[in-house]
């Protein structure tokens, strides 16, 4: 018999193969879009543009900023920092204040009767308000409505919304509505 | 059996090749998921702005992307550097956003229209007024779900 060279034992270079396209799986990250989330409200008709929908002073908490990014909560100057403590303020009412939303009960499935708020927070902007900016306040009132569901959550089940499967997660979102108005602009109106 | 061995020369007996589609299929695999479809190239500069309560952007196949910001600065001669709108793989108008999204609106099965979603990538140092013009058009366009892609912070 001829002297041989031992054959290499292959049989291990799939898991070789194998381990990397893991450690490549693993280690490329795909670019996922994040962002915030929002629903435009329909362009309302031209004839139709009279009968809009009424929403109560009290319910509704304007946030202005203008050209020169500075914010506005109600009738007071506000700041990025103070926003969503403002916010949360205004949503929840607490005290029950008049100045503040009212509450409707609402037969929610699944929890039964509970006083939804029926507070809006309109957010205005100028022209020449800076993107930056825009998005950081809507994040802030983002916040503000995250940290009431939060609330909400830990005193119903004892968790954070987050942590929540997806029924109870719905059923928060009931309870605690995200109603953030984006205003038409003021100027595009005042054309027509 | 051994007459074959004999007949045979003193040789280096061959690498064996039974990996070699493991690796194959390895590489194939690497590069389907890093590359992405449909990649546009930038014709301006976006510096998104950044946010804490990002939610992640569902079914990435039914999204269209409006690209807001500065020209790039190759192309700064040319448009010089006031905000633009990019769509596709040209600058638009804000009036070309309707037919933007009835292209896009077109290349979807009837089902999945109604989930259709715009992204809206514009630069942090964009002046809200393109922006809110943008905003009316897909109004207009009844493009109502939108997205302002931020990155985290």
């Amino acid at each position: 018999m001829a002297k041989k060279t031992p054959e290499i034992n292959a049989s291990s270079q799939a898991d070789i193969a194998f381990l990397l396209l893991v450690f490549f799986l693993i280690t490329t990250t795909m670019d996922v879009d994040k962002g915030l989330q929002r629903k435009l409200p329909p362009m309302p008709e031209e004839n139709q543009q009279q009968d809009e929908v009424k929403i109560n002073r009290r319910n509704i908490v304007v946030v202005k900023i203008n050209a020169q990014d500075r914010i506005m909560v109600g009738s007071k100057p506000s700041d990025v920092s103070e926003i969503k403590d403002q916010i949360v303020e205004f949503l929840t009412n607490p005290n029950d204040d008049p100045n503040k939303p009212e509450k409707e009960v609402k037969f929610i499935k699944g929890l039964g009767n509970y006083a939804v708020s029926k507070g809006v927070v309109s957010l205005q902007n100028d022209k020449g308000t800076l993107y930056n900016t825009y998005i950081q306040v809507q994040n802030e009132i983002v916040r503000a409505i995250n940290e009431i569901r939060d609330q909400f959550s830990t005193q119903h089940y004892g968790k954070k919304f987050a942590q929540l499967d997806e029924d109870h997660q719905k059923i928060v979102k009931e309870a605690v509505p995200q109603n953030i108005s984006e205003a038409e602009p003021k100027d595009v109106k005042g054309k027509k | 059996m051994g007459r074959f061995r004999k007949s045979g020369k003193k040789s280096a007996p061959a690498i064996s090749t039974a990996s070699l589609p493991d690796i194959v299929f390895m590489l194939l695999f690497f590069f389907m998921i890093s590359t992405s479809f449909r990649q546009t190239d930038k014709l301006v500069q976006v510096k998104l702005p950044a946010a804490t309560e990002n939610v992640k952007l569902e079914r990435k196949d039914l999204t269209s992307y409006i690209y807001i910001g500065s020209p790039i600065p190759s192309k700064q001669a040319q448009y010089g550097t006031d905000s633009r709108i990019q769509l596709n793989d040209s600058y638009r108008t804000i009036n070309e956003i309707r037919d933007f999204i009835a292209s896009e609106r077109e290349s979807r099965s009837e089902q999945d229209r109604a989930e259709m979603t715009v992204a809206i990538k514009a630069d942090e140092n964009v002046r809200m007024g393109i922006i809110t013009d943008v905003k009316q058009e897909l109004r207009r366009c009844s493009a109502l779900k939108i997205m302002y892609v931020a990155r985290q912070k």
